[in-house]
């Protein structure tokens, strides 16, 4: 296979510099084209704010702007964590007791099918606001990394599982030296998603919030701007919250790659 | 060497209470069978003696249970009927101190090796799980591995290695225990016929030297002659006993074995006992 690989898998030098390059180059365009649109059009910053216009905004407002960054970032940070700890948790769970897992598997899919904007509203009643915007995320993150982890409990090579129990192996080593390593790269796959899912779940409460109460994350300006019509604004805050998010994920499969790239398929193509 | 006497003596005390049947028995299966959830009988009656020390093949068509067989053995399954019984013990220890499944080394037809351990963690997994301290598990892990040839390997990870290296690798992870039974599932079936041979010949030499007890399953006609004692040729499911066929020749065997004419006259008994397996004429 791996000698294979030179020949039909792997990309040559030039086209791997093409997948970084091109991406770039349409980026650089679309701005252009853009700027362009804008400046030869004379459209008012209100319809549609350049991209040099949306740059300057970013560096006037930065004051408020890095306070609502941190402020949704804090809330995806904890949801990410809560859905982390408790997805896995409760997929150990369910791995250990086929009990529990029948009791409580149709209320975690119910969770996950139920649209979080719905939720959101009911959730602002009855917690208190950051509260409710960190379960918010932590509702929209903690399915993936669940029957992720569920996924990869349940790959466990049969074999494998054989041996340890020819050597007489206790519940608590087959977790802990074969059930757990197996499940690593599903479970890594499952918080790249929810790292991503927790923005996405901190967004949308902020926003059910912004309507209700005093926010002040990222979401809650755009909304904000958005009636005020101050749409540079709204076009700056926009672009940091998907900075944010490809930075989470950015960092998230760094992760993964370090932890799994002695042995992991997954991770072998890029530095093999 | 001290460890031997000790060795002697455990298993003089074992006999004595254990049935004596298995004095000179590692492995006694009478009257076994065994009948899956899904009511297919993959096995039976079936019996086997195996003496300790003995070399023997089991050879079937597939599905005739031969894997069955050695999971009995293993104790990774239980019979429906019959009796399995297993002389276990280990070099240097007492009968009580034997952690399950010391007394047997398994591998598998894939080498079966964790892909986020690398090849000493591998080998050294048996002794881990006994409880057996990290110095002493990893100088033994190193000692298995040298055994089979793959001293500088200890730091690689599966991945990097061969499938022949891994084989032997898994081979290392049966013998680090010092086991004295060695159970085989078709161990070389995946790999090349180069790669086979070479392995084959390893494995006799491990065995003169070590004297463990070997049930090797194969499918192969050639390899189960070249490798063994005894061969048991095994009928279609349910798996009985077709034919036992003694393998008799000028020891220890080398490469001249493979092209002598008593090793095409083994070849050609053993597939003809084999014959009405496939032919359809099952003497069932």
């Amino acid at each position: 296979m791996n000698a294979q690989s030179p020949v039909i898998a792997r990309p040559s030098g030039a086209q791997r510099a093409m997948r970084f390059v091109l991406p770039v180059i349409v980026f650089a365009a679309g701005l252009i084209a853009w700027e362009l649109l804008v400046r030869l059009r004379d459209i008012p910053p209100y319809v549609l704010p350049a991209p040099s216009v949306i740059v300057l905004t970013l560096i006037k407002d930065w004051a408020v702007l890095s306070q609502s960054l941190a402020t949704t970032l804090l809330t995806t940070l904890e949801g990410f964590a809560a859905a982390s700890i408790g997805g896995i948790a409760l997929a150990l769970l369910f791995n250990q007791s086929k009990w529990v897992e029948y009791s409580l598997f149709p209320y975690a899919v119910v969770l996950q099918v139920t649209p979080v904007i719905a939720i959101a509203p009911l959730l602002l009643i009855y917690l208190e606001q950051q509260t409710a915007v960190v379960v918010c995320a932590f509702i929209v993150a903690f399915f993936p990394v669940l029957s992720n982890t569920t996924l990869g409990l349940n790959s466990v090579d049969r074999n494998l599982a054989g041996l340890f129990q020819l050597y007489g192996a206790s519940p608590q080593q087959t977790l802990r030296f074969l059930k757990l390593p197996a499940a690593l790269p599903y479970i890594l796959g499952g918080l790249r998603i929810a790292g991503g899912l927790s923005l996405i779940g901190a967004v949308v409460a902020e926003i059910a919030a912004g309507t209700a109460g005093a926010g002040s994350g990222l979401a809650y300006r755009i909304a904000e701007s958005g009636y005020r019509l101050n749409i540079p604004r709204m076009f700056a805050a926009l672009l940091l919250l998907s900075l944010a998010g490809i930075v989470i994920y950015g960092v998230l499969a760094l992760v993964s790659h370090l932890v799994l790239r002695r042995w992991h398929e997954s991770a072998l193509g890029k530095d093999n | 060497m001290p460890r031997h006497d000790q060795r002697a003596m455990v298993e003089r005390k074992t006999s004595s209470a254990a049935d004596t049947g298995l004095t000179r028995l590692a492995v006694s299966l009478r009257g076994v069978t065994k009948t899956y959830d899904n009511g297919v009988m993959a096995l039976g009656p079936f019996d086997l003696a195996v003496r300790k020390g003995e070399f023997i093949s089991l050879l079937g068509p597939s599905g005739c249970g031969k894997s069955t067989v050695l999971r009995l053995i293993a104790e990774l399954g239980a019979p429906t009927s019959g009796t399995v019984r297993v002389a276990r013990h280990q070099a240097g220890m007492q009968t009580g101190q034997i952690p399950p499944g010391h007394g047997i080394g398994f591998v598998f037809q894939e080498p079966t090796l964790m892909p986020w351990a690398n090849i000493r963690e591998n080998v050294r997994l048996p002794l881990k799980l006994g409880g057996i301290a990290k110095a002493e598990g990893r100088n033994r892990a190193d000692a298995a591995l040298a055994s089979v040839g793959l001293a500088e390997f200890a730091d690689a990870y599966p991945r990097e290695l061969s499938g022949g290296m891994k084989m032997r690798v898994s081979l290392a992870r049966a013998l680090v225990t010092d086991p004295d039974i060695l159970l085989m599932d078709e161990p070389f079936a995946a790999l090349d016929e180069i790669t086979r041979f070479r392995l084959n010949n390893d494995l006799l030499a491990l065995w003169r030297s070590l004297r463990k007890t070997v049930i090797f399953v194969t499918h192969s006609v050639f390899e189960s002659v070249y490798l063994s004692q005894r061969v048991v040729v095994m009928t279609g499911r349910p798996g009985r006993t077709q034919a036992d066929i003694r393998i008799e020749t000028v020891e220890p065997r080398g490469e001249e074995f493979r092209t002598s004419t008593a090793y095409s006259d083994y070849c050609r008994r053993v597939s003809a006992a084999l014959a009405p397996s496939y032919s359809g004429q099952s003497t069932l």
